[in-house]
C-alpha cells in the first residue's frame, strides 16, 4: 500500500501524471479531429463535384466516419507472408506518432500550449521528416511493388519538398527573430507576418501551401497513393487499424501544416485587428478559424488539380520553388534590413 | 523571360481552374447532379435524349402512324422487331392497302441502339424515358407496341 501511494506521489511530482493527462486527452481530441476532417473531406468533395455527400448515418451523415471508424476497427488485420513482420507492425506507428507529437508544440490560445519549447518551429520540420520514414518502412516491408514503388516516390517528394518548406519558414523566421511559436505570435501583436512581410511573406505562403500540400501527399501531388497506378501505394497491404493509423496521419497532417500556417503567416490565435482581445478563450475560436480556411484551401487544391507526374513534380521543386525561395529569402533578409516592414 | 512567363501562365491556368471548381462548390446546394433515386421516385424527371425503350404513341382516336414499311424491322440489327401485317381495303379509294397486325418488340433483345426510331419514315415509333425495365418473367419484355383496335392515321403514307 504504501509502496503504491510513494509511486503516486512520485509520479505527481515529477509531473508524469499531468503529461499523461493532457496526452490522453490531445489523444481524444485530434483522434475526433482527424474523423471530423475526413467527413470534412467528404463533404466538400462532393460539394465541389455537384454530388451530395455523405447523408445517410445520422443527421446529415455526420457519423459517417465515426461508422467507418468503427467498421475499420472491427476488421480482420492482414498482412502479406513475406513482410518483414516488426518493421511491418512498426511503420504506421511512426506515421501516426509523429503526427501526434506534433500537435504538442502549437499554442492553440495564450495559454493553451501543451509544450513550449524554444526551436518549436525547428521541431516541426523535424518531427514532419520522421513520419517519411514510416511511409518509407511501410512500403518496403509489405513487399509489394506497389507499395515500395510508393514508398520510393514518397521519399524523392517529401525529401524534396521538405526543403521548400524549411526555407520558406526560415523566410518568416528572420522576420520573428525566433523560432519559439508562442514568441512567433507575440511578434505578430503588431501585425500579421503576412502584412509585416508583405512582398517576400506572401511568395513565401504561396511555396509553403504548395510544398505542405506535397509534403502531406495529396493530391496533386498524391503519387504516393495514386490509386489509379498504384492500388493504394504504401499502404496497400494495411488493413483495418493500421491503414486507419496511416489515414488518420494524413488528415492530422493536413490539419498540421494549416495550423503552422496560421501560427506563421495569419497570426495564430490573435483576432483581426484585435476585436476580441477582452475574450481570452475566443483564441481558440479565432486559431480554428484560420485553420479551417487553410484547410479548406487544400481541399480545394486537391479537388481542382489533376495528379503531376514524378518529373513534373522534380521540376516544380527543383527548377522553379527552390531558386524563388532562395531569392525570397534574401529579398526578406534585406528588408528587414533596411527596415521595410510594414507595422500596424 | 521564358522562365517568369511559364509561372505566370502556370499560376494563371491554375486559378482559372480553382475558379470553375469554385463556382461549383458555392452552386453545389442548388444544382447538385446526384438524384436520390428510391426517394424521389415521383418526381424524377430523365433526360430528354434517355433511352428507355421503344414506343408507339398513340393519339386520341387510336390512331398511330406507322405504315407497316417494315424499315424498322430492317434496321435492326439484333432482330426485336418484328412486324406481322396484312394487306386491308382502303375505304376511300377501294384498294387495297398494307397495313400493321401487330409491331412486336422484343425489348429483352434491344441493345437501345436507336436504328430503329431513325430508321421509320413517318416517326412512328419513339424512345419512351421509363428505366425501371426490369421484370419477372421474360415473356412479359415482349411487347405489342400497337393497341389493340388501332389504326394508321389518315394520310400517312408509306
Ligand atoms: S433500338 Fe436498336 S436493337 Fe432496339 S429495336 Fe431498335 S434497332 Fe433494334
Ligand atoms: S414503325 Fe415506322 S419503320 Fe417500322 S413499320 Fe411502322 S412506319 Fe415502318
Amino acid at each position: 500500500m504504501n509502496s503504491i501511494s510513494n509511486m503516486i506521489d512520485w509520479f505527481v511530482s515529477t509531473g508524469v501524471l499531468n503529461m499523461a493527462m493532457i496526452a490522453l486527452i490531445y489523444l481524444t481530441v485530434f483522434a475526433v479531429l482527424g474523423l471530423f476532417l475526413v467527413l470534412l473531406e467528404r463533404k466538400v468533395a462532393a460539394w465541389f463535384q455537384l454530388r451530395i455527400g455523405p447523408n445517410r448515418v445520422g443527421y446529415l451523415g455526420l457519423f459517417q466516419t465515426i461508422a467507418d471508424a468503427l467498421k475499420l476497427v472491427s476488421k480482420e488485420l492482414t498482412g502479406t507472408v513475406k513482410a518483414d513482420k516488426f518493421l511491418y507492425n512498426l511503420a504506421p506507428y511512426f506515421v501516426i506518432v509523429t503526427s501526434l507529437m506534433a500537435l504538442a508544440v502549437f499554442p492553440f490560445t495564450r495559454d493553451l500550449q501543451a509544450f513550449d519549447i524554444n526551436i518549436g518551429v525547428f521541431f516541426l520540420v523535424a518531427i514532419s521528416s520522421i513520419g517519411v520514414i514510416g511511409i518509407l518502412l511501410g512500403g518496403w516491408s509489405s513487399n509489394n511493388k506497389f507499395a515500395l514503388i510508393g514508398a520510393m516516390r514518397s521519399g524523392v517528394q517529401t525529401i524534396s519538398y521538405e526543403l521548400s518548406v524549411g526555407i520558406s519558414l526560415l523566410t518568416m523566421v528572420i522576420l520573428t527573430g525566433s523560432l519559439q511559436l508562442s514568441e512567433i505570435i507575440e511578434v505578430q501583436k503588431s501585425g500579421w507576418l503576412i502584412v509585416q512581410g508583405h512582398i517576400p511573406a506572401i511568395i513565401a505562403f504561396m511555396i509553403y501551401m504548395i510544398a505542405g500540400t506535397a509534403e502531406t501527399n495529396r493530391a496533386p501531388f498524391d503519387m504516393v497513393e495514386a490509386e489509379s497506378e498504384l492500388g493504394a501505394g504504401y499502404h496497400t497491404e494495411y488493413s483495418g487499424m493500421k491503414f486507419a493509423y496511416f489515414f488518420l496521419a494524413e488528415f492530422i497532417n493536413m490539419f498540421i501544416i494549416a495550423a503552422l500556417a496560421t501560427t506563421v503567416f495569419f497570426g495564430g490565435w490573435l483576432s483581426p485587428f484585435g476585436i476580441t482581445d477582452s475574450l481570452p478563450w475566443m483564441g481558440l475560436f479565432w486559431f480554428l478559424a484560420k485553420t479551417f480556411v487553410l484547410v479548406f484551401l487544400m481541399m480545394w487544391f486537391r479537388w481542382t488539380f489533376p495528379r503531376l507526374r514524378v518529373d513534373q513534380l522534380l521540376t516544380l521543386e527543383w527548377k522553379y520553388l527552390l531558386p524563388i525561395n532562395l531569392v525570397n529569402l534574401v529579398l526578406m533578409a534585406v528588408i528587414v534590413w533596411l527596415n521595410l516592414t510594414i507595422q500596424i | 523571360m521564358g522562365y517568369f512567363s511559364d509561372i505566370y501562365h502556370g499560376i494563371g491556368t491554375l486559378l482559372t481552374g480553382m475558379r470553375v471548381t469554385g463556382k461549383y462548390f458555392i452552386n453545389a446546394r442548388k444544382g447538385a447532379i446526384t438524384q436520390q433515386y428510391p426517394d424521389n421516385r415521383d418526381t424524377l424527371q430523365m433526360f430528354e435524349r434517355f433511352r428507355g425503350e421503344v414506343v408507339m404513341p398513340h393519339d386520341e382516336n387510336n390512331e398511330h402512324s406507322c405504315t407497316g414499311c417494315q424499315k424498322c424491322e430492317l434496321a435492326c440489327p439484333n432482330g426485336s422487331i418484328e412486324i406481322i401485317w396484312d394487306r386491308v381495303i382502303d375505304p376511300e379509294t377501294g384498294k387495297k392497302k398494307k397495313a400493321i397486325d401487330q409491331h412486336i418488340y422484343h425489348l429483352g433483345m434491344c441493345t437501345q441502339c436507336g436504328l430503329c426510331v431513325d430508321a421509320c419514315p413517318s416517326d412512328a415509333i419513339k424512345w419512351a424515358q421509363n428505366f425501371e425495365n426490369s421484370v419477372y418473367d421474360r415473356t412479359q419484355l415482349t411487347r405489342i407496341l400497337n393497341k389493340p383496335g388501332s389504326k394508321v392515321r389518315a394520310g400517312v403514307e408509306e
